[in-house]
């Protein structure tokens, strides 16, 4: 009797353990945390801005990854806030740490993003899908930070790579107030150097004007100059820079942040099967995909790249995975991209468009690079103090 | 006088039958809405035949007959008969057609809906639809194995192979490969595989009768960036001796031995080589050039391009009819 017992207890124990195996599945969760501060008011307010720009990136990328894991065994969630303020945005991710997350897309500004990393866990892994700032991919570097969102350099090197190879090397620089603007317009003026451009001309924005009634007087007096060969504007959140093109003193194109500009994305990107994400991003978000949707995409599309190749979601493991050869992210951009492994940067050719259609796509041939030509754009490893990995 | 007249006649004659013994290229261009039509043995086009928006994959049916064209952009699949080059039917696909592979019994059509990741398979005879399978995200490349007992799936953004049982229409095996696989092929006998993966760079050889890789390739051309190299298109000789590859932007067609894999020849083509036939001898091999916007006749003994022809924009598909 008491054999017997044992012997049903054995089976019934067995039965017991191997339950969980039989229904094994692997739960992703992923954390995004988006804030931005208020841009004030601008000029150009005639298109605003979508206020969920990232957030539906993540949510396409979780969709894309669970069609993956359903196959795999694998499911993916993500909990997401679009926070107020800065304090709102710290707490929810603090929130989400303390329900055990460990994987976090931050749409933030470089402050913010920092602040929040420095709350996290040894082990929480971040990407950044929200600052442009390249003083992250320079110094302040962290090992468990990996970005997204091409930095301000990868942009301006991108413009500064396609006039030099129109050889429209001649330009006058606009430059608007904000801090962001002089990221922009700094990042420009180390682009210039490094590809042989002559900005003839460096102004600040200082005009109040309302340039909705007076944008064709003003500014072409603005932009007298003896001669240039394009006009460079830096003004990210839109303030006075699309008022530019066509009001310049010479018959010249404009290009930055408006006119033609370098982005992550945009919806005339279509090339290399973009069509599709592009068809099933508007799908989910009823508008048209753009470089911040674009970084949230890609950072939690590389974690389920991760996730499919190593079966765990384990950020250290996820991390070392990400940066080692076996990584390959396809992103619609014509060719693999990776992680740089000094700063955590990801490689990408950067889309020069203008709103209606693709001009071209850095980095140009003839602009040549011993490991990567993407490296050509940004900050590349001798020319950066960040060693994450060693 | 009267030999002028003879030989002015003869001509005519020739001229007049070289229709219905030519044989025929069909390429479908995507972004002209447009099949170009050639006459391989003069290498020219020798007509242009409207079709729905988008057309991307195409093929024959089984009889030589029809030709079957995804209208990506009209999410339709459709019918053209090939003696009167007249759209006749179409067929219900499912969103965004984009490739699609005829079983051997020419009446089960399975198409990958590249939008809403399924598969759909239409009886063409009645236009049912038999079944609509769950795949991965984008599906692409389709293929049914030669004795028609598999049906094969890549989905791009899922990088996998769905092995998909045709009588069931079940999925009976997931394959992780490279990523972005774009196509597959079978070898004559159904015993391997070939699979392509565009952003892996690689070519995956599946044993069929295990269902596991035995064999992945890689290709390296010199004086082009290895980021280039993106294999797309595959096409086999039913000898069982070569397999050529087309590898995209690289603009190249990888010559492989289809017993060792190992990497032959690369043979320049035109511009973002994408999809590639071989006529019915199997000594001509005409590759489709997206961006360059025209198609490369190779002549497979010499293994050289002989003939770039100009088609229209953006030609994707190009399918040989080996009964013209």
């Amino acid at each position: 009797m008491s054999v017997l017992f044992r012997a049903a207890a054995a089976i019934l124990l067995m039965l017991l353990n191997s339950a969980p195996l039989q229904a094994e599945s692997l739960e992703v969760r992923v954390g995004y945390v988006q804030w931005h501060p208020d841009q004030g008011p601008v000029l150009s307010n005639v298109l605003p801005e979508p206020e969920d720009a990232g957030l539906k990136g993540a949510e396409l990328a979780i969709q894309d990854n669970s069609a993956t894991g359903k196959f795999l065994g694998q499911t993916y969630t993500l909990q997401s806030i679009l926070a107020s303020s800065e304090a709102e945005a710290i707490t929810a991710f603090e929130t989400m740490l303390g329900q055990g997350i460990e994987l976090f897309v931050i749409n933030a500004p470089a402050q913010t993003l920092e602040t929040i990393i420095s709350r996290g866990k040894e082990t929480t892994l971040f990407f950044n899908a929200g600052s442009r700032d390249d003083k992250l991919r320079t110094h302040e570097c962290n090992v468990n930070l990996l970005h997204n969102m091409p930095s301000y350099a990868m942009l301006t090197d991108a413009l500064a790579q396609w006039l030099n190879q129109r050889r429209w090397d001649e330009v006058f620089l606009i430059a608007g107030p904000t801090d962001a603007d002089k990221g922009w317009a700094g990042a420009f003026r180390r682009s210039a150097k490094r590809f042989g451009l002559k900005i003839v001309e460096d102004k600040p924005w200082t005009f109040d004007a309302d340039l909705r009634r007076t944008a064709s007087k003003e500014l072409p007096l603005f932009t007298q100059a003896s001669n240039y060969d394009a006009v460079v504007v830096a003004d990210v959140r839109g303030d006075f820079g699309e008022y530019v093109p066509f009001n310049t003193w010479l018959p010249r194109p404009v290009v930055g942040t408006q006119g033609m500009s370098p982005v992550a994305w945009h919806r005339v990107v279509e090339s290399w099967g973009a069509a599709q994400l592009q068809s099933r991003f508007r799908k989910l978000a009823s508008r048209d995909m753009n470089s911040e949707d674009y970084a949230a995409w890609a950072a939690i599309r590389s974690i389920g790249t991760a996730v499919t190749g190593i079966n765990s979601g384990d950020p250290a493991k996820i991390r070392s995975f990400l940066y080692s050869d076996r990584f390959q992210l396809a992103a619609f951009k014509g060719r693999k991209l990776n992680y740089r492994d000094w700063n955590g940067q990801l490689r990408q050719p950067v889309p020069l468009v203008h709103p209606r259609g693709l001009v071209a796509r850095a980095p140009f041939e003839g602009f040549l690079h011993p490991n990567s030509d993407m490296d050509t754009l940004g900050f590349d490893k001798p020319e950066s103090n960040c060693r994450i990995n060693g | 006088m009267k030999s002028l007249l003879k030989k002015t006649a003869l001509a005519a004659m020739i001229g007049l039958s070289a229709p219905a013994l030519a044989s025929l290229a069909y390429v479908s261009n995507e972004k002209d809405n447009t099949l170009s039509v050639i006459d391989i043995e003069s290498m020219e086009v020798i007509d242009t035949i409207d079709v729905g928006a988008r057309p991307r994959g195409i093929l024959l049916s089984k009889d030589h007959t029809r030709l079957y064209i995804c209208a990506s952009d009209d999410d339709t699949v459709q019918v053209l008969d090939l003696a009167t080059r007249k759209i006749i039917d179409d067929l219900p696909s499912g969103e965004d057609p984009e490739q699609f592979s005829l079983h051997p019994n020419n009446k089960h059509l399975y198409i990958a809906n590249e939008d809403d990741a399924i598969v759909t398979v239409v009886d063409v005879t009645n236009k049912d639809v038999l079944a609509q399978i769950d795949v991965g995200i984008e599906p692409e490349g389709m293929a049914v194995s030669p004795d028609g007992k598999w049906a094969v799936n890549t989905s791009e953004t899922t990088s996998m192979l769905h092995w998909i049982n045709t009588e069931t229409f079940e999925i009976e095996k997931n394959i992780v490969i490279g990523q972005r696989p774009r196509h597959v092929e079978f070898s004559k006998d159904s015993k391997i595989a070939w699979a392509s993966s565009e952003i892996g760079g690689t070519v995956h050889i599946i044993d069929v009768d295990s269902l596991e890789q035995i064999h992945e390739m890689s290709f390296k051309v010199r004086g082009v960036n290895q980021d280039r190299v993106q294999p797309v298109g595959i096409k086999l000789t039913s000898d069982g001796k070569y397999a050529f590859v087309a590898l995209g932007p690289a603009n190249h067609v990888a010559v492989v031995d289809a017993q060792t894999y190992e990497v032959l020849d690369y043979l320049l083509v035109g511009s973002r080589v994408w999809q590639l036939d071989l006529d019915k001898d199997e000594k001509r091999l005409f590759t489709t050039n997206g961006v360059s916007g025209d198609v490369s006749v190779v002549d497979v003994d010499a293994m050289k391009v002989i003939k770039t022809i100009k088609v229209g924009r953006y030609p994707w598909g190009v399918v040989i009819d080996p009964s013209s």
